[in-house]
């Protein structure tokens, strides 16, 4: 479904991104890791249009969409969350999810209906007369989960939903990410809980410094040296593999 | 969802046909004529402004190009009137989707795209005074020639009616607007460029459609200022002083509300006559009122007048939610 093909992103003298791929087939929950500053908001942003790459290029069903700008991709089936959230402050919740439900229903009472029932599946059924700006910071994700939603996207890439939630709010979104699987969504994730990495993803690509160094199913990926490295530092696998040895 | 919203725009506007009944001294339908022309400007400007996020400092472009083409098209081609006009506010909306086209695509905002606004109208403005066909400092004078073929009317009541016919298609348009798609994304625009891209949100064409619709609701200022005055110069048409009024209404009104600008434009010029009243002849004391008015909206009222009264309303029910609120 999606393809990132050698995707390189330099600003200035510094490479962010250096000759990245990925793949996500259609149904799946892929999930995108690294450590800080491995670049993968920068990939996200380039997948979604924010950012034209330097060079590579990104295949969306089979068509080069690479040119294409932001809203574009969006109409193609292409939706995205922000990192940082980005509500539209001054407006309500049903509001906000309605400007996301406006692209595929022209008509006001179609687009706030639309909005009103993503509004429930994603849990905020109750605030939808609140102003988003009075949303705690789980309310704001799950309004940057339902506005994506709202587009009716093929293919939804979700940036860090999850960051800044405590334990129990993380338990109570998990299911409705799978949920919005199970209903035809193919999801591409950033993610840092690795206890949801683990629990959702059916595929993991590991980003470090600008390079997809492994890629697996989440437990091959735990385990590869190499992303162990990226995360601890150069030796740290060798390290852990003697320790575990001599405790043997 | 679609009909909401029209009922106190039907309560404005038929208080104000009627007026003519009730009142007769000149005085006040001249009154009610020069603010009905600046709220026109001022609903032009609150669709870009108030609603899409982009405050002009120039939109005497429009309102100048409203006037200069009508007043040319009638003075040296001896064109109607009514046609007259409305090639004008059609020249008028040009003139916004090429300066939104120019500032808009270079990805301008904020202080930036108000500045470069300003510089368009001043260079117009200049330009006018300079050019022989637009009468050049002189300006152009239109000739007296009562009846309705001409938009001339003696009675000030009808030129009221006509005016308010003008006000009446603003609220309209900017109502319908306020319930639209169009204008969910207009404001998405002004909320947050990027998440409104994300969601699939044509951000230049969505400001260059806001741009154009607002030139052109200026541009018809422009005009009715053109029939009532008969007589235009580049001070006046493409002069600093209908910029800050199209732009003071709303702000004083409530920005982004569909009531805003005619609110704003009754209270700031209501306050202004008032002001002389009081004070007598002191000179210039109506616009020491309206500094002091934009002072007390910007420091104590930020939602203007409109928003002021719903924060009062507000805590006297807290929890009831108005229809307005949602409209």
């Amino acid at each position: 479904m999606l393809e990132v093909k050698d995707i390189t992103m330099r600003f200035g003298g510094l490479t962010a991104v250096g000759g990245a791929s990925l793949k996500v087939d259609k149904g799946r929950i892929v999930g995108l890791i690294g450590p800080n500053g491995a670049g993968k908001t920068t990939l996200f942003a380039i997948i979604a249009g924010f950012l034209d790459p330097t060079a590579g290029r990104v295949i969306f069903e089979g068509s080069d969409i690479t040119p294409l700008p932001a809203h574009e991709r969006a109409k193609l089936g292409i939706a995205r969350t922000f990192q940082i959230v980005q509500p539209f402050a001054g407006l309500d919740v049903r509001e906000n999810i309605a400007v996301g439900a406006y692209l595929r229903h022209a008509r006001a009472a179609e687009a706030h209906a639309k909005a009103e029932a993503v509004a429930r599946r994603v849990g905020l059924g109750g605030d939808l007369d609140k102003q988003a700006s009075s949303l705690t910071v789980a309310g704001r994700k799950r309004l940057e989960l339902a506005r994506a939603l709202a587009t009716e996207p093929k293919l939804l890439l979700l940036d860090e939903v999850l960051a800044g939630l405590n334990p129990s709010e993380i338990r109570d979104i998990v299911p409705v990410i799978r949920a919005i699987r199970d209903e035809g969504v193919t999801i591409l994730m950033i993610e840092h809980v690795m206890q949801a990495v683990m629990n959702l993803c059916d595929e993991v690509y590991v980003l470090a410094q600008g390079k997809m160094i492994a890629q697996g199913t989440p437990r091959e990926v735990c385990v590869d040296p190499h992303v162990v490295e990226a995360y601890l530092g150069k030796g740290a696998a060798d390290r852990l593999r003697a320790e575990e040895a001599s405790h043997a | 969802m679609t009909r909401r919203g029209y009922l106190p725009i039907l309560l404005v506007l038929a208080v104000l046909a009627l007026l003519p009944f009730a009142v007769t001294s000149n005085v006040v339908l001249n009154f009610v004529v020069f603010v009905l022309i600046i709220t026109l400007a001022a609903q032009g400007w609150n669709l870009l402004g108030g609603v899409g996020g982009q405050s002009s400092f120039g939109h005497a472009a429009f309102f100048g190009t409203g006037a200069y083409v009508s007043a040319i098209l009638q003075v040296r081609f001896g064109i109607n009137a009514w046609v007259a006009t409305a090639v004008a506010v059609a020249a008028g909306a040009a003139v916004g989707w090429i300066i939104g086209f120019l500032s808009f695509r270079a990805g301008l905002r904020g202080s930036y795209f108000a500045l470069v606004t300003l510089a368009f109208a001043e260079v117009l403005r200049i330009l006018a005074n300079a050019a022989g066909f637009t009468g050049g400092a002189a300006g152009l004078l239109m000739k007296l020639d009562v009846g309705f073929w001409n938009m001339q009317f003696t009675s000030r009541a009808a030129f009221l009616w006509l005016a308010l016919g003008f006000v009446a298609v603003g609220l309209i348009v900017s109502q319908m607007i306020a319930n639209s798609r169009f204008g969910a994304q207009l404001v998405a625009v002004r909320e947050n460029e990027e998440a409104a891209r994300a969601l699939g949100v044509d951000v230049l064409s969505v400001k260059l459609k806001a741009i154009t619709v607002s030139a052109a609701l200026t541009a018809v200022a422009g005009c009715l200022y053109l029939q009532y005055f008969l007589y235009i110069d580049a001070n006046i048409a493409y002069g600093l002083w209908i910029s800050v009024e199209a732009l003071l209404a709303p702000m004083v009104g409530g920005r982004g509300l569909v009531l805003g600008p005619i609110i704003g434009a009754f209270t700031l010029h209501g306050l202004g006559e008032a002001s002389k009243l009081l004070a007598g002849r002191v000179p210039g004391i109506d616009l020491a009122a309206y500094g002091a008015v934009l002072i007390l909206v910007v420091a104590f009222a930020p939602g203007g007048v409109l928003g002021l009264l719903r924060k009062l309303r507000f805590r006297s029910q807290p929890v009831a939610k108005t229809a307005e609120e949602t409209a």
